[in-house]
């Protein structure tokens, strides 16, 4: 801790070039972080779901539709005890500038099969009887300023058109993975606009028993195999898993570019390293000819580049931890959840300290290895 | 027995293919309490017999003994410790670290101690009391002027105490009255405070305060009979020189 003062000077020596140096490592850290945080928010959307909640779609694929005559059948079918359904609507809102996840649900069984989500049993009951009438996720409405009992306009891209609906409920999720940025409404509200197709997007069946999901699964596709709508049905899990492969393998191409962006700046951090050390030759020779140790100046060239990386990491990973949760960003609906994990703040300290040690070992192992004589002949 | 022993030391440096013989077969005794002042042209080698004595440079042939400990067989890790131990050097640019102020840098060699910072700032003090800086702690070298940059630079030096204090032209850099103003310190830290100091100078006046004035020429050690003021009669200044 003595050498702190000295360790403090030096990096005080050229302010704004240790600033900006501290800044990148914070961007690099920051960046990291957001990057990994995608990677372990889908990856926690995957897990996501009950084990006793079977999801089945159309067997082509998740953008084509199912007969809603499908509701009953599936109902009938052994070891199911509740069925329901949702669309995906996709509308804007406020002239197109807001874009946030929007479905048309059957209203009552959909919020049986969903405890997670929690409303006011009187805002319930509203939404459930008024046809028009809309179930706005919290943070949403904190977001658009929207109130109970307000009527709002949304303009539809799949269906087009102005979609004007109630706001009647509000919810609170008892998991992260489900959204606070979401807005429901009645499907039967879409059929009657659309004149009633009667198709909907996707079903979710409860079962009775978690041991019997694949058996049941398998019984559903079975049955509707050699119709116009064939299914494929399976788990939650699996369909929430299904969202994540979509998007490629996230992980490896978030890694990636967390980790050049993460070297990218090492380079800066390591160049700005020897700059600042280069600078201090006579410096160093003279404090060696003091009876500084070479391992001493070692510690205090590593201690400088470790207040860098400690500086950096406590801003670009604390930064982005405080940031997401207190703007609670969730990539417009489609990242609920996203929240900078403490598996994710270890790996970033790691990266930081890896960031040290890469930047500062060579002008360290130089200001060890200095020989005196010939540092000071060489600037006198 | 002398407290800076040198017994026919040789050294020479490589400079591309060329040999450059600057000590062959060197011998010399430092008294404690002397105040020995090293002259000659440029090229002689006074600084790097002074390098040598501070154990930052090794001879080829030869051993130099400081308070009793063979320098020039000992390890770099060794030397370190026993610099900051034994030697106090002051350098003719001063080379005060501009990030620290002139308090900081005279604690320089303490941190290396284990001392307690009150230990540590009680010796500083004194050390600035001694060259008459006590009120410029907490400045910064680019606030003082050159003289008074030496003067903490010469603080720097004796604040942990050393057994010698090696100085190299320290007043090449100054104007008169800063000259005058070093070299009066350092002749009362020999004579008040009975510190053993070695100057490299080409400076007559400097070498007009030393008790014994040494010629350095073309390796060779010679008495100097250009000084007319060598004090010959202080017993405790006595060096003696073969070749």
């Amino acid at each position: 801790m003595k050498y702190l003062p000295l360790v403090l000077a030096n990096l005080g020596r050229h302010k704004k070039r240790t600033v900006l140096t501290i800044a990148s490592v914070a961007l690099a850290l920051f960046l990291f972080a957001s990057l990994q945080t995608v990677v372990t928010t889908i990856a926690a959307a995957a897990n996501f779901g009950s084990a006793r909640r079977l999801v089945s779609t159309n067997a082509t694929g998740i953008v084509f539709t199912l007969p809603i005559a499908y509701a009953n059948r599936l109902q009938a079918q052994r070891g199911v005890e509740a069925v329901t359904w949702a669309n995906w609507f996709g509308g804007r809102y406020g002239d197109g500038k807001h874009f946030f996840a929007t479905f048309a649900i059957e209203p009552k069984s959909y919020l049986e099969m969903y405890p997670e989500m929690v409303m006011p049993e009187d805002q319930k009951q509203a939404f459930i009887r008024e046809r028009t009438g809309a179930l706005v996720g919290r943070h949403l409405m904190e977001t658009l300023g929207w109130k109970l009992g307000q009527n709002v306009t949304m303009q539809g891209t799949i269906f087009p058109g102005d979609w004007t609906f109630t706001i009647r409920a509000v919810y609170v999720p008892t998991s992260a993975q489900i959204g606070e940025d979401v807005l429901m409404f009645h499907h039967e509200y879409m059929e009657e606009r659309l004149g009633r197709p009667g198709q909907a997007g996707w079903y979710i069946a409860r079962i009775d028993h978690t041991d019997r999901a694949a058996p049941i699964a398998k019984a559903i596709d079975d049955q509707f195999r050699n119709s116009s709508y064939p299914t494929k049905t399976g788990t939650e899990q699996a369909f929430n898993a299904s969202f994540a492969t979509m998007w490629g393998n996230v992980s490896l191409l978030m890694g990636t570019i967390g980790l050049a962006v993460v070297f990218a700046i090492l380079l800066v951090t390591a160049n700005a390293m020897m700059m600042s050390a280069r600078e201090r030759t006579r410096e160093v020779a003279v404090l060696k000819t003091i009876g500084f140790r070479d391992t001493t100046l070692f510690g205090i060239v590593m201690l400088e580049a470790g207040v860098i990386a400690l500086t950096g990491a406590l801003i670009g990973l604390g930064g982005a931890k405080v940031l997401y949760r207190a703007t609670h960003f969730n990539g417009g609906g489609f990242l609920p959840g996203f929240d900078v994990t403490g598996s994710t703040l270890a790996v970033g300290s790691a990266v930081a300290l890896v960031l040290m040690i890469a930047s500062g070992v060579v002008p360290a192992i130089r200001a060890a290895r200095l020989p005196v004589i010939s540092a000071l002949r060489q600037v006198e | 027995m002398a407290l800076v022993e040198i017994r026919d030391v040789h050294k020479s440096f490589q400079r591309d293919t060329q040999r450059i013989d600057v000590f062959n077969g060197i011998t010399l005794d430092v008294e404690e309490g002397s105040f020995l002042a090293l002259m000659g042209p440029s090229g002689s080698g006074k600084s790097t017999l002074l390098n040598l004595i501070a154990g930052l440079d090794k001879p080829n042939s030869g051993t130099i003994t400081v308070a009793g400990a063979d320098v020039s067989e000992m390890t770099p890790g060794e030397l370190a410790p026993w610099r900051a131990r034994h030697i106090g050097f002051v350098f003719q640019q001063f080379n005060l670290l501009p990030v620290l102020t002139a308090y900081q840098n005279v604690e320089l060699p303490l941190l290396l101690t284990r001392l307690s910072k009150k230990e540590r700032d009680q010796r500083v003090r004194l050390a600035l009391g001694v060259v008459g800086l006590d009120d410029r702690l907490d400045h910064y070298p680019r606030q003082l002027s050159g003289g008074q940059e030496q003067r903490v630079s010469i603080a720097r030096a004796i604040v942990a105490d050393p057994t010698v204090i090696l100085l190299d032209e320290p007043t090449g850099q100054l104007d008169a009255k800063s000259s005058q103003e070093v070299l009066g310190l350092l002749r009362r830290l020999n004579s008040e405070f009975r510190k053993t100091i070695v100057i490299v100078t080409h400076d007559a006046h400097a070498a007009e305060r030393a008790t014994t004035v040494l010629q350095l020429e073309k390796g060779d050690l010679i008495r100097s009979s250009g000084v007319p003021s060598l004090r010959s009669g202080d017993a405790a200044a006595t060096a003696g020189m073969t070749r």
